[in-house]
């Protein structure tokens, strides 16, 4: 290994580090912008550059290789010239508008021009003055302030793997810039302002709230997906401002999806409940906490002592913590009922078994031939994306089944593309395939490569695990795994999906035969289950409904009582994701009005019930009895044994994703991510042939079993044929009734 | 988009290269394309990028590098003088203020009639001869003066 001297001290590192990451390792700072340890090396700022003994001229230290018995001067007279001249270039065509600027405070720029700069500048002339460019509702630009750094660039192509910005130009007529007049889409544009070392791009919900030194700093964990994104969640007066990735490689990179990121601004919604609210005689009123709950206990003793304890029904969020889950489920269970639902998205009979990756994330990035199954996974997981991609980079062969032939962020080897009804028949020729018998040429291309290589694995998305079919999938995914040696793993639906089943928050099914009572937290029922119209309609009947929730929501139509809890950020807890890493967080703000963590609540409910066992002081004394020694050994993903039945097939298919920002409550009421063209309201979408039988229209009314949808229709030979692909989570999709349907189009 | 003669010159160009960097020929593409459509307009560039399978801001951002690739229409002559340091020292500004009153237009515009377009183009790597114009992207004019560029331009009418 070379060994090199840099400032005088000296090291040995492996042949090929850069002199900037030598320089790191002992901890000496070599001023930079255009390096990022996660892109690749443009060398474009040469505000790296240092003095290296025997070299004619200065060397940009990101882009030069160490080498045996180099010395490296980094602060030598020589190199801080260099340094002062690279930052007097810089500046040049920079506005200096720091006082405007909201990069001001956390500006790469404005640190490293006072740490290595000169005192004042020699240019007297005219700036540049670029443009300014509308990337969309979260990103802002100011491009003059542009340093042409090409860290945004390198992002898009390298780790997003869809190139929207680029520079375009030449010399001093360079621009960072999409094409034409389009928006920055990805589902990961809000890296590009992380990344920016200056404020060109910032971010625009946050625009002129705050500078960087008036916000309180607390760790968070991101509740909209299963990887649980590591947050730092910044806050002023009580409100959370900005959200900001905090560094866990195992977890999040140092990256952040545009969900996790923006999500927060929901917590501001109009509709947020604040105070207890008990309906009396057909009118909302507003009571204290202690009438609330008695109302509530009341009511439900009552149905329990006529009706027993399965006429009550307890549903939850996925996402609700696992302090929150195991309350509730010792709640439910000491009231005698079975009913217990925690997967509200999912069709598995077994949905109560601990499903999950079935192996570290970090492990994604290394595997070598990865099958997904039902995955929409750009919009499930964005980050778990970002990973598939750099396994596939790094020459891992990704093959699909699904309805629809995205464009995925990375090559795709093998696809087949069919109706969902199909699918079980696809995955049956993949296991033929492998066993040698004869099959399809994309069930054999997938059986070949998914013989050859070592790391493999089977992961089941999110539409695989809400299909009609969903433990015959399972089924034979797991055949799939077992006959070529990979991991089965899933990609659990919620935050806490996987927690949810560990604490057992799974046994019954709740609104297939409607309950006289509901308990639910934390959710929207009519866009947060399988069959959201099914679900409003058992909710109608029932006497008494409880709804702990942040949001009224539409929950003043069905609810007796509305109890107000905290949101992410306001509560505390743990959720396990989908590697099972149980991840705890505190309260990064309090709570709004009168709202409590639903923790607290569910104890005080416990209480009036004269529960026992239900004394709790913290929140970690809930988890430690939610999650005893060796809980982890529950995490199974070992196939169910179930009669592999026939599909329901009909000639119209609804293909019903939860689109990326419809996931959840919060996320629903993001106005910024509202405002991207993703949350676009549902239209339905074919191809061509599917449209032709369907008469070539431009509008369709579309039904299951109740009342018809109208859409606007658009062509997408994406598709398979025979798939109507309609956005379900959505307010006017929830009359379609239950997801992955067959529909009809009415003439 | 294209003729299936410029397609086929584009194919032979990326048969040059491995199947997996269909993307080399990007530059040839654009000529091929410009050659016959006259300029590069977005929907040609667009059409271009999906044919070599790359993002649309990718070819646009080789597009306006070079100065040879339009992205504007341009008339029948389009001059292009080179107005970097070796051309300036030999008296370009001259040429060029001569070539803007007689045609009336600046850098970057086309006469009223379409028959002439002015650009300003970066060193052409014939400073010896310069001041330089070149003509059409083809031909290179040498020695400008502002005395010889009226006989210069009459030669295009
Ligand atoms: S916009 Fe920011 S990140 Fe992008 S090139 Fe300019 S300075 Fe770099
Ligand atoms: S950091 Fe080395 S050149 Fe930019």
């Amino acid at each position: 290994m070379p060994l090199v001297t840099i400032d005088n001290k000296e090291i040995e590192v492996p042949a090929g580090t850069s002199v900037i990451e030598a320089a790191q390792q002992l901890g000496i700072y070599i001023p930079h912008f255009c390096y990022h340890k996660k892109l690749s090396i443009a060398a474009s700022c040469r505000m790296c550059l240092v003095e290296v003994e025997k070299a004619p001229k200065p060397l940009p230290a990101c882009a030069t290789p160490v080498a045996d018995g180099m010395k490296v001067k980094t602060r030598s007279q020589y190199a801080i010239d260099a340094q002062k001249g690279v930052m007097e270039f810089l500046l040049i065509n920079h506005p200096l508008d720091c006082p405007i600027c909201d990069q001001g405070g956390e500006c790469q720029l404005q640190d490293i021009a006072v740490g290595y700069g000169g005192v004042e500048s020699r240019y007297a002339e005219a700036k540049r003055v670029v443009s300014e460019k509308d990337l969309g509702p979260l990103v802002a630009t100011d491009m003059t302030r542009c340093i042409h750094c090409s860290r945004c660039v390198r992002f898009g192509q390298e780790i997003a793997g869809q190139m929207e910005l680029g520079m375009p130009g030449r010399g001093e007529h360079v621009e960072v810039m999409p094409f034409l007049e389009s928006q920055v889409n990805n589902e990961l544009s809000g890296n590009i302002i992380d990344l920016c070392p200056v404020g060109a791009l910032t971010s625009k919900p946050f625009r002129y709230h705050a500078r960087g030194w008036e916000l309180s700093r607390r760790l968070g964990v991101s509740p909209h997906d299963s990887l649980g994104s590591n947050l730092t969640v910044q806050v002023k007066d009580g409100r959370v401002q900005r959200v900001l990735p905090a560094d866990n490689e195992a977890v999040n990179e140092g990256w952040l999806s545009d969900r996790d990121r923006f999500a927060y601004q929901g917590l501001y919604a109009d509709d947020r409940l604040t105070v207890p609210m008990i309906k009396d005689n057909g009118r909302w009123i507003e009571v204290d906490w202690a009438t609330a709950l008695a109302q509530a206990a009341g009511a439900l003793r009552v149905l329990k002592e006529t009706h027993g304890g399965d006429a009550l029904g307890f549903v939850a969020s996925p996402a609700a913590t696992v302090e929150e889950l195991h309350l509730l489920q010792k709640l439910a269970r000491s009231l005698g009922s079975s009913q217990i639902e925690s997967h509200p998205l999912e069709r598995s009979a077994g949905r109560g078994q601990a499903r999950w990756l079935g192996m570290p994330v970090a492990k994604v990035n290394t595997l070598d031939r990865i099958l997904l199954v039902g995955s929409t996974l750009r919009s499930e997981q964005p980050l778990l994306a970002a990973r598939v991609r750099a396994a596939v980079k790094a020459s891992a062969e990704l093959s699909i089944l699904h309805a629809a032939n995205d464009t995925q962020n990375c090559a795709v080897a093998n696809a087949v593309i069919a109706a969902p009804s199909q699918w079980l028949a696809a995955l049956t020729e993949i296991e033929q395939a492998l066993k040698g018998a004869s099959a399809s040429a994309e069930a054999q291309a997938i059986a070949a490569s998914l013989k050859s290589g070592a790391n493999k694995a089977v992961v089941l998305g999110a539409v695989a695990q809400i299909h009609p079919q969903a433990d015959a999938l399972h089924t034979k995914a797991a055949a799939i795994a077992a006959a070529c040696g990979a991991t089965l793993g899933f990609l659990p639906v919620g935050a806490n999906s996987v927690g949810a089943a560990v604490v057992k928050a799974q046994s019954g099914d709740v609104f297939a035969a409607p309950r006289k009572g509901y308990v639910l937290l934390g959710l929207e029922p009519e866009l947060d289950c399988v069959d959201g119209a099914a679900a409003m309609q058992a909710l109608a009947t029932a006497e008494c409904v409880v709804g702990l929730t942040a949001y009224k929501g539409r929950a003043p139509e069905y609810a007796t009582v509305l109890l107000p809890i905290a949101p992410w950020a306001e509560n505390e807890g743990g959720l396990v994701n989908m590697e099972g890493r149980l991840q705890t967080f505190n309260a990064a703000t309090r709570c709004q009005g009168e709202a409590r963590p639903a923790w607290k609540v569910l104890r005080v409910l416990g209480n009036q019930f004269g529960l026992e066992g239900c004394d709790f002081d913290t929140v970690a004394a809930v988890r430690a009895e939610a999650l005893p020694d060796g809980w982890l050994e529950g995490l199974n993903n070992a196939a169910p044994a179930v009669d592999l039945g026939a599909a329901v097939a009909g000639a119209i298919e609804w293909l019903a994703e939860t689109p990326i920002y419809a996931v959840d409550a919060v996320t629903r009421r993001a106005s910024a991510l509202q405002a991207t063209a993703m949350a676009a309201a549902p239209v339905a979408t074919a191809n061509a042939s599917l449209l032709a039988r369907l008469g070539g229209k431009t509008t369709l009314r579309v039904r299951q079993a109740g009342l018809a949808v109208e859409l606007a229709v658009r062509q997408d030979d994406r598709l398979a044929d025979g798939v109507l692909r309609i956005a379900a989570g959505h307010p006017h999709t929830v009359s379609l009734g239950a997801r992955m349907g067959v529909l009809e189009v009415e003439a | 988009m294209l003729t299936n003669e410029s397609l086929a010159q584009i194919d032979r160009e990326i048969a040059k290269y491995p199947a997996e960097q269909k993307q080399s020929a990007v530059m040839s593409a654009l000529r091929i394309a410009q050659q016959e459509k006259g300029w590069l307009a977005p929907e040609t560039l667009e059409f271009l990028a999906t044919y070599l399978g790359m993002p649309t801001i990718a070819v646009y951002e080789v597009a306006s590098f070079y100065n040879m690739y339009d992205l504007k229409p341009v008339g029948a002559h389009k001059l292009t003088v080179c107005t970097n340091i070796s051309c300036q020292l030999q008296g370009v500004d001259a040429v060029v203020a001569k070539i803007q009153a007689k045609l009336g237009i600046g850098f970057g515009e086309t006469t009223a009639d379409g028959r002439f377009t002015l650009k300003e183009g970066e060193c052409f790597g014939a400073c010896g001869d310069g001041p330089l114009c070149l003509h059409n992207n083809h031909t290179l004019h040498t020695r400008l003066t502002p005395d010889n560029v009226d006989a210069f331009l009459e030669g295009m009418k």
